[in-house]
């Protein structure tokens, strides 16, 4: 089919650059330069879809971002497809694809437009009524059927292919929206020396100048905006970026912009991101966003080629296309009349239906001597054709715009639609501005800025090119005479423009009488004005509870072109004034925004950093299997043969109590103490006492919270008098930094301590065993390694063949051990050495999951225990709180509920058959078999297969656990089906006295 | 996103922040004997104003230094930031 409905010589579009696309499987030619929609209608497609709750054939309404109908489903080469994309935003490139939403088989054929004969049963509210009961029905009939029926197109399955970015940018004007008075305040500022970003949304620049017919100093509209877009394209100290939609205003000017970068292009590379998410810190905002005409409400007035006024017109002043041959221009005031000439001027016969008297101004005058017809105090009443529209009924009004006196039918094959203009103030009001109703336009503008925002040109409600120019220059050069001080100010140009007259407040047309016609106020929501006359009659009153209830200004365009109109009925009905009904709250995004654009780039593995030991490729090379602690990677086990994680860390364990074990705890987390007062603020900041550690002691600390709850634990020793290294858990290693920098700056500054991370400066390996002291003896040769040498808890310095290294004998597994220290970079020297010295004592490294099997049946606490909730007498720490001194959170412990002698406690539990694994979670309770609820008695926090024993040991923190030694309880797991019968023991399963770590 | 002037780093995004409370409270001395209540009152009673707010925030992906910030709970304006030893 070839494009019937293009023109020869008029638009912007490149007419030398043939398109072919695909939609609903047929396939269109259009030009470059088109959207999806101008090439559409070029061909003379006005159905594109169907509507959401009566599946009602629909057309294009707009030409931009307020379209509320032409969403449509993309497919992308080689990748997987998108849902709801705008039409009227999508632009045209070779092979595209795309297809119309909610409707089944077929547009044209839509089985669910069933529910438009049964409209009667769809009143607002219907889903809230009728899915009420019986309550039954709920999860297995209703919910079903409607998220079936709900949304618009089709979801995506494969993760998105494409590459997304994200920019941050600094400037001291940000100006939003390309028309007049955008391009006259970004000129002003840049050439008074302001940093200027002008962002566009559509691909051409100018906006109203590109479709009126105005001229600026000597030129046309639309050159002088391009000669200004040039001439700001010229200077360094201005972005200009059009496909970019300024969609949210956030505290502090921060704007947030989201640039198209890839779909218009025909091959871009694997490398181009697809949009790019501007996070734009702007000293001042200018608003230029323009505003959105406003429809009018008729009979059946969204079908197929009933369209806006001002779409029609930039369809065929930048597009080249016509909307129809033979078009009634349908209107409540002067600037329809435009759309009337062009068509006029382009040999098609419009006819006027306006509602007024009569007008006189400038334009009205054109349109008069061009001898177009008009039919003044006419309104159109109703239309007719199902997929496409073919007549309207037009309706002489009586004397009080009450019925009709006289109807006539008229054919026609598009009703281009104007009900005045509605700023666009959704930037403005964002930012905080609460807006103000203005009478003479009818419309809501910005009032008091609360940041640095202001609005200008049509956005504020001056409509006129004249005041559009001089408020930019004036503005523009205002706000950067602020920031830069500079006093260049350009001239603002003398323009020429039509005149146009006072709109009529009329925009819902009465149905005659005995006539049931829907008359469509949101097209995408399928909200009439029967539905928003029940909301009220029913006693919705607030404009937010009409909303909600009728969905008014809900779907994807957000309301663009309905909200004003629900408003003006809603005061209608109401006898309200519409400043008293007020406006829904305007959020961001103003557009909808993909997810790929907010996320960036920060998907899969570059969610967050993943932290590597300097160890880490030795592991790899030895099959370890890595789990993630915290940010960090740390091996869980290393895999043998075809061992599972089971026997695998069971024989690490094993050779660990039997020979010797290398662990790396690199990310343990290591504070660097120095001062004068550091002895003192550990003596603070831990429950035990720390003023008389001995020089090359370590110490074992528990710490609190200020509500007594314990905080982390670990080992910090003295390495001189005043230099200490603490360290902490894996997990809490930041925040326990934290904690220290605001007790040493907020609440004791007089403490001469400094604190530094020292964490990811030394690599750690743990040596672990009855064999580590003689492995100890092959690495360090020049110390006495003996008992003696280096007692239990006591630190060395000394060099591993040459690095300098720090010896900690310290044990988290129960067995003699020591912990050695070099600096990262010669973290797998140290370690390789460890390996090859060890051999002859059957060194083997050992993960996380053999680490926590030594731990749990040594009854040492880790993270599962310390897990916010407990206190130290919960874990049998109760010995290490000093009576003698105060420290963080001890003021707590003698709150009522923690002195209670029934207090949880820190339990050993065993299965009674010795075999059965208790899953970690489970619940203990008195009898297995109880309904629920259950009552719980306490909970299993960690669970091993114990390699002492050869049974499973587990770790729970129990109610009154002191003095249930001894007793049968059951551990329940409803979420792994098992109820096991056990016994609870003490929490210290193997060398309960400890001889073993200092033997 | 808030902007917030760190007395030490000036001007930054608050991503680079963390919230530290009420900079109004102070821990009581230590070793001092003193009531459930006024340990109560210290540890968890926290007033909740609508307006004009004295908090600690801290440069933690910064300078990692304590300040205090004067800001307006419901609009988010940001009268003043000090160091800790600065009056706000």
């Amino acid at each position: 089919m070839s494009q019937t409905y293009r023109l020869n010589n008029v638009g912007y579009i490149n007419r030398d650059k043939k398109i072919s696309f695909k939609f609903n499987g047929k396939k269109y030619f259009g030009y470059k330069g088109d959207t999806l929609a101008s090439a559409l209608l070029a061909n003379g497609v006005h159905l594109v879809g169907r509507s959401f709750k009566y599946h009602r054939p629909r057309g294009f309404v707009g030409a931009g971002v307020d379209e509320p109908n032409a969403k449509v489903q993309l497919y992308f080469k080689g990748a997987d497809t998108e849902p709801n994309a705008n039409a009227t935003e999508v632009e045209l490139v070779e092979g595209l694809i795309a297809r119309s939403q909610n409707c089944w088989p077929s547009v044209s054929f839509d089985f669910g437009a069933i529910n438009n004969l049964l409209n009667k049963f769809f009143p607002a509210g219907f889903y809230y009524k009728t899915f009420m009961w019986p309550k039954s029905f709920w999860y297995k009939i209703y919910e079903p059927i409607i998220r079936k029926a709900a949304g618009l197109g089709i979801a995506p399955l494969k993760p998105d292919p494409d590459k997304y970015e994200h920019k941050y940018e600094y400037c001291d004007v940000l100006v939003a929206g390309s028309g007049p008075s955008g391009l006259s305040s970004a000129l002003a500022a840049a050439k008074n020396g302001a940093r200027v970003i002008l962002a566009e949304d559509k691909v051409r620049f100018g906006g109203s100048l590109l479709t009126d017919e105005v001229t600026i100093g000597n030129k046309k509209g639309k050159e002088w905006a391009d000669e200004i877009i040039s001439q700001l394209k010229s200077m360094p100290n201005v972005i200009v970026k059009n496909r970019s939609q300024v969609f949210g205003y956030y505290d502090h000017n921060m704007m947030v912009m989201c640039e198209r970068t890839k779909d218009h292009i025909e091959n871009p590379s694997e490398f181009t991101p697809r949009q790019k998410l501007w996070h734009i810190r702007a000293k001042e905002v200018i608003i230029s966003t323009g505003s959105i005409e406003r429809p009018l409400t008729f009979g059946n007035n969204d079908r197929p080629g009933i369209i806006l006024a001002s779409a029609a017109r930039e369809y065929m002043k930048v597009y080249g296309v016509l909307v129809g041959k033979k078009p009634i221009i349908f209107t409540n005031n002067d600037s329809a009349y435009d759309t009337a000439i062009d068509f006029k001027k382009n040999g098609i016969d419009p006819i006027i239906v306006d509602t007024r008297n009569d007008s006189q101004s400038s334009v009205a005058n054109e349109a008069k001597s061009l001898n177009i017809s008009i039919k003044f105090f006419c309104a159109v009443v109703n239309t007719k054709g199902y997929l496409r529209l073919n007549s309207a009924t037009i309706g002489k009004f009586n004397s009080d715009k009450s019925d009709y006196e006289k109807l006539e039918n008229i054919s026609c094959d598009c009703i281009c639609v104007s009900g005045n203009w509605t700023p666009t103030v959704h930037l403005s009001s964002q930012s905080g501005n609460k807006l103000k109703f203005n009478e003479t336009i009818d419309a809501f503008i910005p009032n008091q800025s609360k940041q640095n925002e202001n609005t200008i040109g049509s956005a504020k409600g001056s409509f006129t090119l004249k005041e559009s120019l001089e408020d930019g220059f004036k503005k523009g050069f205002e706000l950067s005479n602020k920031i830069t001080g500079k006093n260049e100010k350009s001239i603002t140009p003398t323009s020429n423009e039509k005149n146009y007259g006072q709109h009529d407040k009329f925009w819902c047309m009465p149905l005659p009488k005995k006539k049931h016609y829907k008359r469509f106020v949101d097209f995408q929501n399928d909200v009439a004005v029967s539905d928003i006359e029940l909301a009220v009659r029913e006693g919705f009153k607030s404009i937010e509870h009409v909303k909600r209830y009728t969905t008014l200004g809900m779907a994807t365009d957000q309301g663009k072109t309905s909200n004003l109109s629900g408003l003006q009925l809603v005061s209608d009905i109401e006898k309200k004034i519409i400043p008293e009904v007020g406006h829904t709250t305007f959020r961001p995004p103003y557009t909808p925004i993909t997810i790929g654009a907010i996320v960036g780039r920060e998907v899969g593995k570059h969610y967050r950093p993943t932290r590597k030991s300097p160890i880490h490729e030795w592991h790899e090379k030895n099959n370890a299997v890595f789990v993630d602690a915290g940010l960090w990677l740390r091996p869980r086990y290393y895999k043998k043969g075809n061992e599972n994680l089971l026997e695998a860390s069971t024989r690490e364990a094993r050779n660990v109590r039997k020979n010797v074990g290398v662990c790396d705890v690199t990310s343990l987390g290591k504070i660097d103490i120095k001062g004068a007062d550091s002895a003192e603020f550990l003596n603070r900041v831990y429950t035990n006492a720390w003023m008389k550690l001995p020089i090359g002691k370590g110490r074992y600390g528990v710490m609190l919270r200020e509500d007594g709850i314990v905080f982390d634990d670990g080992t910090t020793t003295r390495i001189s008098e005043n230099h200490f290294h603490m360290t902490t858990t894996t997990a809490q290693a930041a925040n326990v930094l934290s904690h220290l920098e605001y007790y040493l700056q907020v609440v004791w500054p007089e403490l001469d301590v400094n604190v530094v991370s020292a964490t990811e400066q030394w690599a750690g390996a743990a040596l672990a065993g009855p064999n580590s002291r003689k492995l100890l003896g092959k690495l360090f040769k020049n110390i006495d390694v003996s008992n003696e040498g280096i007692q239990f808890m006591g630190y060395k310095e000394s060099d591993l063949f040459g690095v300098p290294a720090r010896i900690f004998r310290i044990s988290f597994s129960g067995e003699l051990a020591y912990e050695i220290n070099v600096e990262s970079d010669y973290g797998i020297f140290m370690w390789k050495k460890i390996i090859e010295l060890g051999k002859e004592m059957n060194i083997e490294p050992y993960g996380t999951e053999a680490l926590s099997t030594l731990r749990i049946e040594m009854g040492h606490v880790a993270g599962s225990e310390i897990d916010g909730r407990v206190i130290s007498s919960d874990l049998s720490l109760e010995g290490m709180l000093s009576k003698k001194k105060d420290f963080i959170g001890k003021r707590s412990l003698f709150r009522e509920a923690f002195v209670n002698p029934n207090r949880e406690k820190i339990v050993g539990v065993i299965p009674i058959d010795k075999k059965t694994m208790i899953p970690e979670g489970s619940h203990l309770v008195n009898d297995g078999n109880a309904t629920l609820p259950n009552p719980k008695l306490g909970h299993v926090s960690a669970s091993c297969w114990s390699v002492e024993y050869n049974n499973p040991f587990s770790l729970a923190i129990l109610k009154d656990g002191k003095n249930k030694i001894g007793e049968k309880l059951y551990a329940v797991s409803p979420l792994k089906n098992k109820n096991i019968p056990v016994e609870i023991i003490s929490s210290h399963y193997v060398d309960p006295k400890g001889e073993r770590v200092r033997s | 996103m808030l902007e917030i002037k760190c007395p030490y780093c000036g001007k930054r995004s608050q991503n680079e922040f963390s919230y530290g409370g009420d900079a109004k409270i102070k821990r009581p001395e230590l070793g001092k004997e003193i009531s459930d209540k006024e340990w109560d009152n210290f540890v968890y009673y926290r007033d909740n104003p609508k307006g004009k707010h004295s908090e600690l925030w801290h440069h933690i992906s910064g300078c990692r230094q304590w300040f205090k910030v004067s800001r307006d709970t419901a609009s988010h304006e940001i009268f003043k930031t000090a160091k800790l030893d600065e009056d706000l």
